[in-house]
Formats: structure tokens, sequence, C-alpha cells
């Protein structure tokens, strides 16, 4: 895996008269884990659509090692965009590049829980397992840097947990550099190696944070709290962003 | 317990025979013969070959200008909805070509290329192209840009996006296009046939109205709506069935 430099100068929208993002400046370090924590409509969905090079106007560039190049992403929206007419083992297949082994498939639909669901159509599926689905795709591809757009919005409590335990298990067993995007700081803090805290538009970076938490204690939601608690008191600047 | 509902369709082409051979033996007239009269009309077509013959060259004709108008009008359709320019340039032409009579377009074409079949494909082609132009590039405008993101992200390529995200989007359009095609055509065909060919069923209407024989006529009528009712009951609705199963 290689690390990626992210450095956007400026980004703004035809229609905006001040940019959304400035002077952004990000290194993604392989297989680290990074939430990106920030008021909604601070412009985190257009940073992830500028690195999944689904927007190309802006000023600035993208660095994968040394070279000007976009990423391999994998890219898990916040609306699991799987397409209808396709079966759940189908959308992740249509990923892939056909030679493939069906044996990562089929270990990744055993991690997610999906083997029984593999030849359902997404329309028959629950949120939830349509969020997992979406997850499993993004990890099939392999790719070099996985773009989580809020993926566990609008789920329930139980179920978010539960998806989101799934995907760290998934992510520890093929663990890959991850851009999570997210305003809630619980989840945050149990999900990330490092928090990175933007400010409303103009989007820039705040504060960074290791997250010190052992991965074993990562589901203990007292020690989440508790850092988080600290966090809160430490870095009032943190506040006005939530 | 016999199921009413099934059974509907049946009484109502009961009730339709009913009505007409009763006007037919009211009326007792050559403009009306009775549905006796046109299935014997019916069956001396079939067993002199006259009307499988007549059917078959219509059929033909349908089948190319269909094949080309619909592939044609499917590009056209999907390009001018992704480009906005191309679609600005085009948009009144479209406009106009929907509006243009087809007995216009027949006339034009067999007098500037001749009263060949060409000309006949070509006159039956140009008045249905605008129609799928049309009906495709409102299906393309609809498309999801969701999911059209999805497939840049994960790098499908045009042939890939094209066949699993975009077509599939446009069936219910392309179905829209063909059963409007296929009704419009036909009936283009007959008048192409009936102004310039020297065979088909056009043609075959015509010289029936010189003799005024309406036995023969309905026939023929009969004969074709079957065969397009059997295009709908043997194709279009089991290919509606596989590309919508995913629908609960």
């Amino acid at each position: 895996m290689t690390d990626i430099q992210i450095h956007i100068d400026s980004k703004t929208y035809p229609t905006a008269a001040s940019p959304t993002i400035t002077d952004l400046k990000l290194s993604l370090n392989s297989n680290e884990f990074i939430c990106l924590v920030g008021p909604s409509g601070c412009g985190k969905t257009t940073l992830l659509n500028i690195i999944a090079g689904l927007d190309n106007d802006y000023d600035g560039e993208i660095l994968v090692g040394r070279q000007h190049t976009y990423p391999k992403i994998g890219y898990i929206f916040q609306n699991p965009r799987l397409l209808p007419w396709r079966t759940v083992r189908e959308n992740i297949e249509l990923v892939l590049d056909g030679d493939q082994s069906s044996e990562v498939i089929d270990n990744l639909l055993e991690v997610m829980q999906l083997t029984p669901s593999q030849h359902v159509y997404p329309e028959r599926l629950s949120l939830g397992m349509s969020r997992r689905v979406s997850i499993l795709r993004a990890f099939a591809t392999n790719p070099e840097v996985l773009l989580m757009d809020e993926p566990f919005v609008s789920l329930d409590a139980p179920t978010a947990r539960q998806v989101r335990e799934q995907l760290l298990k998934l992510w520890q067993q093929r663990p890959h550099t991850v851009l999570f995007v997210t305003h809630d700081l619980r989840e945050a803090i149990a999900l990330a190696d490092r928090l990175i805290f933007l400010s409303a538009a103009p989007m820039q970076v705040v504060s960074e944070i290791v997250v010190p938490i052992a991965r074993s204690e990562r589901h203990n939601e007292l020690a989440v709290e508790s850092f988080r608690q600290q966090l809160l008191e430490n870095h009032p600047e943190i506040k006005q962003l939530l | 317990m016999i199921n009413l509902k099934s059974f509907l369709p049946t009484l109502s082409l009961l009730a339709f025979l009913a009505i007409w051979q009763g006007l037919a033996v009211y009326v007792n007239s050559n403009t009306l013969p009775t549905p006796e009269v046109v299935a014997k009309v019916f069956w001396q077509g079939c067993v002199s070959g006259q009307l499988p013959f007549h059917l078959g060259v219509t059929l033909l004709r349908l089948v190319v200008s269909f094949a080309i108008a619909m592939l044609l009008g499917c590009a056209i359709g999907i390009v001018l909805g992704r480009n906005k320019k191309l679609d600005a340039f085009f948009d009144n032409w479209l406009v106009i070509f929907l509006n243009v009579p087809a007995l216009v377009t027949i006339i034009l074409c067999y007098v500037w290329f001749g009263l060949v079949e060409s000309a006949a494909i070509l006159a039956v082609v140009i008045n249905k192209l605008p129609n799928v132009i049309v009906t495709i590039r409102e299906g393309t405008r609809a498309l999801d840009q969701d999911l059209l993101d999805m497939a840049r992200c994960y790098r499908f390529g045009k042939r890939k996006t094209l066949v699993h995200v975009i077509w599939p989007q446009l069936h219910p359009f392309v179905m829209g296009a063909t059963r409007s095609g296929l009704a419009l055509i036909w009936k283009i065909i007959l008048v192409v046939e009936l102004l310039g060919r020297s065979n088909g069923m056009g043609y075959q209407l015509h010289l029936f109205f010189q003799l005024f024989d309406v036995a023969s006529i309905l026939a023929y009528t009969i004969a074709f709506v079957t065969v397009i009712q059997l295009i709908e009951l043997l194709i279009l609705k089991p290919l509606d069935k596989k590309a919508l199963r995913w629908r609960r």
C-alpha cells in the first residue's frame, strides 16, 4: 500500500460566492483508518468526490506515492448505490475484473454474513444489509483507499453498531487505508486511528488527534465515552464543529 | 368455480363476433360480410399462399425499418440525452421531423429516390426515427446520476456502464418506443406499399378497395393485427418479464 498526499488549494462551486475548500492538506498513511469529523455542509462529501475523481474542477494535486494520479478507490456512499437489477453477488462481481477468484467473494460474503442473501436482488434487502453489501463491494476491489461517506447514517443504533463491528472485522482481516466521514464523534473514536477535525466552509483542518484506545477496547463504550469527554475538555475548538 | 376474470377477454371477443354477425345479417350487404364469410376468405388466402406471401413481405419491411429506426434512434437519443450542446443544436429539427406528415415523407422519398424498396424503407425509418430519439432522450435525461458516479468510481468503462448501468434504466423507454413503434410503423408501411410497391399488405388492400372486396380487406387486416398481437405476447411480454424480474 502506498501513502497518499492530498493538497487542495481551492475548490469553488460555479454558483457559490466563496470557496468550499481552501488550502487543505491531508496525508494518508498506508492501512490507516482516518475519520473526518466536521459540521454538516462543510464540504466533506466534496472532498471525497475530489479524491474519487468524480469532481475535477479544483486547484490542487493528489499524489499516490510520488505519482500525480488518482488512487484506486472503493467508495461507500451514504446511499448504497447498488444496481437494483443485479443480485448481491452480481453487484460485487461487476466491480471486479472478471478473472478474480470467486473464493474472494465467498469469503467476503461470509464475513459480512451475506452468504444466504447472495442471489437476492437489492430491493429485497433491508437498509442495513444493503449497506453491508456496499461495504463488501468496496473491499472486494482491493482499493488503495476506501472512502466512506457516513455509511451508517439513518440506521437504527443496534444495526449501526452491528454493521460497524462487521466493518472493523473486515478491515482487520484486510487492512486498507480508510477515509471515513462522520459527524458522530463516538462513532469516529470507535473506528479511527486518527481523527481529523474540519471547519465549516471554507473547509480547513482544525486539528488532528490520534486515538490512543487499543483496538481490542474499541467495543467498550465506556472507554470511548471517556476519551470523548477528555477530547472535548482538552480541545474546546472541537465542540463547535459537532 | 370458473375464474370469471380470465374468461372476460374471451367473452368480450365472443360478444364482438355476435354483434358483428347480427349487424351483418341485418344490413345484408357486401359492404359488411359476416364473420363466417371473412373466415372463409382468410382460409382461401392462406391455402392459395397469397395472404402469407403479402403478409411476409410487409413483415420483412416492418422488421428491417423497425430495426434501423430503433438502433439509430437509441444511439442518437442516448447521445442527445447526455450532451446538452448537441441536444440544443438538434432540438428544433426533432420537433420539425416529429410533425412532418408521414404522407409527405413517403411522397418525397418516392419522388427523390424512385419507386424502389430502399426508398420505401427510408420513408418508414424517417417517420419513426424522431419518435424513438425523443423517447430515448427523455430516458437518458432521467438516468440516475448516483449510479453513473458509482460506475465511474469503480472504473466500469464505457461498455460496462452502457450494458449494466444505462441500458437497464432505459429498458422501460425502449419498450415504450418499441410498442408505439410497431403500432406506428405497420400503419405507415401500408401507406408506403399502397403508394409505391407492387406487393405487401398495403398493395393488396388497395387492390381490394378498387374491387370493393370488403371481406378480403377484413381478412387481411385481422391476419396482420393477429401477428402484431403475437409479437406482443411471444416476444415483448417475455422480454419485459425477464428484464423486470428484479422488481418486487
